[in-house]
């Protein structure tokens, strides 16, 4: 079994292509080389000298589908990424500060939610931020709540306290400015189960828009916060660590050691997705749902996110799914929506973005759902922007058809 | 994670596994460390091309009673000369139905084109491309149209060697501004990047429109296979648009219609209800007595996969199903039993296109491919495909007839157990 890696991971690369037949921006952007070509061919001409740098590299969308595909275990997402970090003259701008600052924007964001969702909604602002910012007219922006889940969660924490068993809830920017509903879901399951929920120490956004939009030493800051109230929860508390987003999770476990230098190896495994953790105490027969008899029939599109793809993990979202009895589950073939967290609302990418997910889009009119489910959050935005329907997390899913 | 049967390896031995058995109600995961070999597929799959004592076979179900005198370790031998046949003919089926049309028949061996313009005996090979009863070209004379700047295809080869057969051949380029997209990366002028565009139909008719304005009097045309990753009516639709048969060749990896075999196999898996984990790798199991009660991944860490059965379809060297160390050569998830030369002199010969030991070591099984450790029998760990022992693929040309053959008689031995 192949699970070592040699010093120069690149070196593993035998020259398949395999990766770039994968590769869903290769497949619709001439610009981008490809995987094989950007990252272990192009890590050899790298070493050599750094004006081998090829600025196309900024076109991978760091979906790991490559990593997936790839026979030789090669990090090629990795050595991309990491080659981004190293070698990119080019200096990130307003426009990727606003993007990858997902706590800050979010946090001045919901004190007036309803002014920033209606401004960002109209057609003037639209123009404004595509011809300054270029960032694309035609995205539609992710709504923002009134009020945080972290202000929602403090009125209920000393009841979530007083629960016997514990778990430490990794929440993310997502639930915390977009969306608290699903953070209200994930406690209402977690009860069902008899656990309470307690949020870490201190949670700062796990940085993926940091990494992705060049800002490096605040993601490796942010990081080190995290990690540290991880280890706090996880080592000292003996608190598993469960997130609704399958992105955070992926970041918190692996990029933080891949891309940031962040050792996070003594916690890795105790962070994980909830559909996994509950997935797991469900088949050990320590707890089980009682579902609502009432519930209305649904039927639901399973969407699995890359960065799921690449954690393994849709199984556990897809046999919660299953295990409802008011939802009748398609699981849609894993394909990459185009969307990658903040790469899609650049005025650059959009027409890629949209070429990738076409297809994906095209399915999903055609499956006849009611609704497709999804574990990350930018999926849902991009779906629900090009497609007639609504998405919803597995675990708002699961809420909803509980007693 | 419970199943009732977990296969390791996810390419052509582990998929016709899983489909049988998940197509008999069994409830199915495959566990695949990457893309597998279907990503380099000639096009075409062996059966049986030779016997171990070198002699050509022209129909492998009645060879094969001579090749199990020869080599009774062979994996066919212990498939048995009686059910060599119906197993050949059910995995062709199988394989016709869910992984994509091929044609050809147990009982005689054709011919395939290789990419150096040479012919070789074969028993399936997929639609389209060109293949012969005989080694020579059914048509006298040929046009061959390329891509230009396609970086895996080498037409002159191909050319001279259908000369030395009597065959004219002629060598065209083809380009367009399509192309010339996919030249932007002229690194990357490989078939799947080329492949793509051909799966716009506007591309396609206007190759069609070169290859009539270009193709003279010839016979028949001939392409390297690239006519589209998504569609599978490429040369039908270049025939029927040109108005002259139209065939293609194989080119060097990766190999545009082995990717759509794999993906259809892998889709019929889950249409049949098999769940398919791709991108993992098996690191560890748990063992009781002469069973294996739990499978541990990279990706899944302390949820391990429990089944009533195993199957390990994890290939040969290339993709770690075997590894070879210094001084050993070892299966290293289960820690099986190899055959090996115990010397490393043994393993192979200086002569390069000689046949090397090194092809014919793999994992030690009983006749119904239970797994072995120490010479004792895994009740429940059966072992298929290209990490068997006892066959060469190259020089028996029997490469994916074995992990064809062993993957539906490993499946029959589970089902009928119960």
């Amino acid at each position: 079994m192949m699970t070592e890696y040699s010093e120069n991971n690149f070196e593993q690369c035998i020259k398949c292509t395999v990766c770039t037949v994968y590769c869903p921006v290769a497949a619709v952007n001439p610009l981008y080389p490809g995987p094989k070509q950007s990252g272990p061919d192009g890590a050899r001409l790298r070493l050599k000298h750094p004006a081998f740098y090829d600025e196309a590299l900024k076109y991978c969308l760091n979906c790991k589908r490559c990593e997936v595909a790839c026979p030789s275990n090669v990090r090629i997402g990795d050595i991309i990424q990491a080659a981004r970090i190293k070698y990119s003259k080019k200096k990130p701008g307003l426009r990727e500060f606003t993007l990858a600052n997902t706590d800050l924007v979010g946090s001045i964001s919901t004190k007036v939610a309803p002014v920033v969702n209606a401004t960002v909604g109209l057609k003037p602002v639209k123009a404004v931020m595509d011809a300054v910012l270029k960032i694309d007219h035609r995205r539609t922006f992710p709504k923002y709540s009134q009020g945080t889940f972290e202000g929602w969660f403090r009125k209920h924490a000393a009841e979530q306290a007083a629960l016997p068993k514990q778990v430490a809830f990794f929440h993310g920017c997502y639930v915390n400015y977009n969306n608290p509903a699903l953070g209200k879901d994930l406690v209402k399951v977690m009860n069902a189960l008899g656990i309470g929920v307690q949020l870490l120490e201190k949670e700062k956004c796990c940085g993926v828009a940091l990494i992705s939009n060049g800002f490096i030493g605040q993601a490796k800051r942010q990081a080190k916060v995290n990690i540290a109230s991880i280890r706090k929860a996880v080592k000292e508390q003996n608190l598993p660590v469960i997130a609704t987003s399958s992105t955070c999770t992926f970041t918190l476990r692996d990029e933080y050691a891949h891309l940031l230098d962040i050792d996070n190896a003594d916690v890795r495994d105790g962070i994980e997705l909830a559909t996994r953790y509950i997935y797991r105490l469900l088949q050990s027969g320590e707890a089980q749902f009682r579902f609502r008899k009432d519930a209305p029939k649904v039927r639901v599109a399973y969407h699995t996110a890359c960065h799921m793809e690449k954690l393994g993990w849709a199984y556990y979202s897809i046999e919660l799914l299953k295990m409802i009895p008011s939802v009748e589950l398609t699981v849609l073939d894993s394909q990459c929506c185009g969307i990658a967290g903040t790469y899609g609302f650049k005025k650059e990418n959009y027409a890629t973005s949209q070429a990738i997910g076409e297809s994906l889009f095209r399915k999903i009119e055609e499956s006849g759902c009611d609704l497709v489910s999804t574990d990350c959050e930018t999926c849902k935005w991009q779906i629900e922007m090009s497609t007639t329907k609504r998405v919803e997390h597995p675990l708002s899913i699961l809420a909803a058809a509980l007693e | 994670m419970k199943f009732d049967s977990v296969i390791i390896g996810g390419g052509l031995s582990g998929l016709l596994c899983g489909l049988r058995l998940a197509r008999a109600g069994r409830h199915c995961a495959i566990i695949s460390s990457g893309q597998s070999a279907l990503h380099f597929s000639s096009g075409s799959l062996d059966l049986l091309g030779a016997l171990p004592d070198g002699s050509v076979v022209e129909n492998p179900v009645e060879a094969v009673k001579a090749l199990s005198e020869q080599a009774p370790e062979h994996p066919y031998s212990k498939i048995g000369v009686e059910r060599f046949g119906a197993l050949a003919d059910e995995a062709a089926a199988l394989l016709s139905e869910a992984g994509g049309k091929v044609e050809g028949t147990s009982l005689q061996n054709h011919y395939r084109l290789t990419p150096m313009g040479t012919f070789k005996p074969t028993w399936l090979t997929m639609d389209g491309y060109v293949r012969s009863d005989n080694r020579v070209l059914a048509w006298k004379h040929v046009a061959l149209f390329n891509a230009e700047g396609f970086l895996d295809f080498y037409p002159q080869f191909i050319a001279d060697e259908l000369r030395k057969t009597g065959i004219e051949c002629e060598l065209h380029t083809f380009n367009m501004a399509a192309l010339e997209t996919v030249r932007r990366n002229p690194t990357e002028m490989r078939s799947s990047n080329i492949a793509r565009i051909f799966d716009c139909d506007e591309n396609l008719d206007e190759l069609a429109r070169i290859i009539k304005a270009e193709m003279g009097d010839c016979e028949a045309v001939l392409l390297p296979a690239l006519l589209g990753i998504e569609r599978t009516d490429g040369v039908a639709r270049l025939a029927e648009k040109t108005g002259r048969p139209v065939a293609i060749v194989a080119t060097l990896p990766p190999s545009v219609n082995g990717i759509r075999m794999q993906r259809a196999l892998h889709h019929a898996f889950e249409q049949a209800g098999g769940t398919y984990f791709l991108g993992d790798t098996a690191v560890g199991c748990e063992r009781q007595g002469d069973k294996i009660t739990a499978l541990y991944t990279v990706n899944h860490g302390n949820i391990p996969f429990v089944a009533d059965d195993y199957v390990l379809a994890t290939g040969s060297y290339f993709s770690r199903g075997l590894v070879a160390e210094h001084d050993c050569i070892k299966e290293p998830l289960f820690g099986l039993d190899v055959e090996a030369a115990a010397e490393r002199s043994g393993w192979y010969d200086r002569n390069f296109f000689e046949k090397q030991a090194f092809e014919g070591f793999g994992i030690k099984t009983d006749k119904t491919l239970h797994g072995l450790c120490g010479g004792e029998r895994i009740a429940n760990l059966y072992v298929v495909g290209a990490g068997l022992a006892g066959f060469n693929p190259l020089a028996e040309g029997c490469g994916a007839g074995v992990s064809m053959l062993t993957a539906l008689h490993a499946a029959d031995c589970i089902l009928n157990k119960q």
